[in-house]
């Protein structure tokens, strides 16, 4: 009796130990989202945070605008190789993909979504700024385009997975070709889920410092020719916040928290319409 | 007419016409491992200059001077690794409780919003863990952590020395919180794959909540589980920007976990933009190559053990 006694309260409080872990792992999501809030906000509440160029410490009225450009300007051309290859690779896995050969793809991409940021950056700094000699926007879209690609790849084979196997037998039934079937019968049907993965990897792309430090470097200007180097707004952050300047430093908030929301709005939205996309092919 | 119904049984061949979309699919579908392949390759050709220089002596090497060109990574090697190793360590009983917590069958309300903060805690960005850590968390750890503990458990071996704000700890701490998404979702996963027949004879038998899932459902996922962690190590050693920010930059091995270090990745995002000289450059990107390679090899490692642990078959 008594053991069982003993049995029970090890099992309430071992629950309410799990409960309290739990709420341990949440405690520095509010933490981060708070300070990040509080300590940003006295910037952004300025036009001129969002319209004018950085300046340096000590000079009133700098913004962020070359960055904001800039993080629009690398992550675009990294969507613009990134995507289509990547949607592409997820339907030659989600059709295709019974033998060997999608197996190797399966790894490759899951081990790269696991690769160093850092080593994205050298390897673009290795390939395309020392042909050239100077920092480009375009190196940092390049870095960042091996990076998006294993997040396309993964959830467009995922989304078109899930598409019935009856639309793909009538479309060839009506004596449609292979491609056509694919690409104007499946991927649409699978559109939601494929453009959630896009955007998951578009938001992860616009937060990356590391692949960016020593490709698109960092410019005060705003500069919008894709061959120069540019800022980008996690490359602001970055290197305000080491500065000992305290109105840089309060920059630097500003640009945390403007990055935040951008990736954090793009990310609750994107997984809003792909669950909305898993239910409704539940009842297909 | 044998011949008639031969024919009809088996028609002379037609040649299929060649699924051309297929195979422009396949050869699309080669960027990922050509990718892989292509950056270890440039890395490893980048590297050389360092590689052929220093050789083995690279990894034991203990001197980083950019004056006399010599280079050696040993103290960036042991930042990684003992960050990574409390970072898991702090991590690993909160992530594994969520990761019960989520799997857990009923409650889908409460499950979905948990869910939903943790992988809003996978897409914060770094660099905003760094800000955060350099002004809230550095300063609140000296005081509250670093302090009391270096005060009354200095005769502790690496407990010890004089507490700085940036330390191999407040380095860990930020590194536990970022790992700490990927180690909960990965072993809801494989928690989830335990087969319910399990959990349910072990109900039927009498046994508690706790009972079920500390003796029979956590060790019937245990390789899925073993595979997570090692997943969140390969996180860990690969995080750049948030660690650069909070760990001191100090090439040395330091005595105390309180004390300023370096990292692989950390002393690359610093030093790499101002690097001159093929020596210097081929050291820091022998860093990186380091990096991936031991990345590479954990990741592959965690997810072969993570898709045989969900692959079982159902009992």
């Amino acid at each position: 009796m008594r053991r069982n006694l003993w049995r029970r309260f090890t099992s309430t409080f071992a629950i309410g130990a799990v409960y309290a872990l739990t709420a341990l792992a949440l405690v520095p999501l509010g933490l981060v989202l708070w300070f990040t809030a509080v300590k940003g906000l006295p910037s952004v509440t300025h036009l001129e945070f969002f319209i004018n160029a950085q300046r340096p410490s000590g000079i009133p009225g700098g913004g962020v605008a070359n960055a904001i450009a800039g993080t629009a300007i690398v992550v675009s051309l990294a969507s613009l190789a990134a995507i289509p290859v990547g949607v592409l690779s997820g339907i030659y896995l989600a059709e295709y993909g019974a033998g060997r050969w999608a197996s190797w793809v399966r790894l490759a991409s899951d081990v790269l979504v696991g690769a160093p940021s850092i080593a994205l950056g050298l390897f673009a700094f290795a390939l395309v700024v020392v042909p050239q000699h100077h920092y480009s926007a375009v190196a940092a879209s390049v870095a960042l385009s091996v990076l998006m690609l294993p997040v396309v790849i993964r959830t467009t084979e995922g989304a078109v997975g899930l598409i019935p196997n009856g639309l793909r037998e009538s479309g060839l039934a009506l004596g449609l070709p292979r491609w056509r079937v694919s690409l104007q019968l499946i991927l649409p049907a699978a559109a939601p889920g494929v453009i959630t993965g896009a955007l998951l990897a578009i938001a992860r792309a616009a937060g990356e410092t590391a692949p960016v430090l020593f490709t698109a470097l960092g410019n005060q200007n705003l500069v919008l020719d894709p061959t120069r180097a540019m800022s980008t707004l996690p490359l602001v952050v970055f290197r305000d916040a080491l500065t000992p300047y305290k109105d840089l430093q309060q920059e630097a908030w500003g640009a945390a928290l403007l990055l935040m929301v951008i990736v954090l709005v793009i990310n609750l939205g994107s997984r809003w319409v792909l669950r909305r996309q898993i239910r409704l092919a539940q009842q297909l | 007419m044998a011949a008639a119904v031969d024919s009809v049984r088996r028609p002379a061949s037609i040649p299929r016409p060649p699924d051309r979309y297929r195979t422009f699919t396949a050869i699309v579908s080669w960027a990922a491992p050509a990718a892989l392949i292509l950056i270890v390759g440039v890395l490893f050709q980048q590297a050389w200059p360092s590689v052929s220089r220093f050789g083995f002596g690279f990894f034991v090497g203990t001197e980083w001077n950019q004056v006399t060109n010599h280079f050696g990574a040993l103290p960036f090697i042991f930042g990684t690794l003992v960050t990574s190793a409390i970072a898991l360590a702090i991590a690993l009983p909160v992530g594994i409780a969520v990761a019960v917590l989520l799997a857990e069958p009923g409650a889908q309300g409460l499950r979905s919003a948990l869910g939903t903060g943790i992988e809003l805690l996978a897409a914060i960005p770094s660099v905003v863990y760094g800000i955060w850590a350099l002004y809230v968390l550095a300063p609140w750890t000296l005081l509250h952590i670093e302090i009391p503990i270096t005060d009354h458990l200095a005769s502790i071996p690496f407990l010890g020395g004089i507490p700085r704000q940036t330390s191999l700890f407040t380095a860990a701490l930020v590194l536990a919180v970022m790992i700490l998404p990927t180690l909960s979702a990965v072993s809801r996963d494989v928690i989830r794959a335990v087969p319910r027949g399990l959990r349910e004879s072990t109900v039927a038998l009498g046994a508690t909540w706790w009972e079920t899932t500390w003796k029979v459902v956590l060790p019937a996922a245990r390789a899925g589980l073993f595979g997570a962690t090692v997943l969140a190590l390969g996180r860990a050693l690969a995080e750049t920007v948030a660690v650069a920010m909070v760990i001191g930059n100090r090439p040395e091995i330091p005595t105390s976990v309180f004390s300023p270090g370096y990292t692989l990745a950390a002393v690359i995002a610093n030093e790499f933009a101002e690097a001159t000289g093929d020596v210097y450059q081929g050291a820091l990107v022998e860093l990186g190559l380091v990096l991936i390679l031991v990345t590479l090899t954990v990741n592959v490692l965690a997810l072969l053990l993570v898709r045989s642990a969900s692959a079982r078959p159902a009992v």
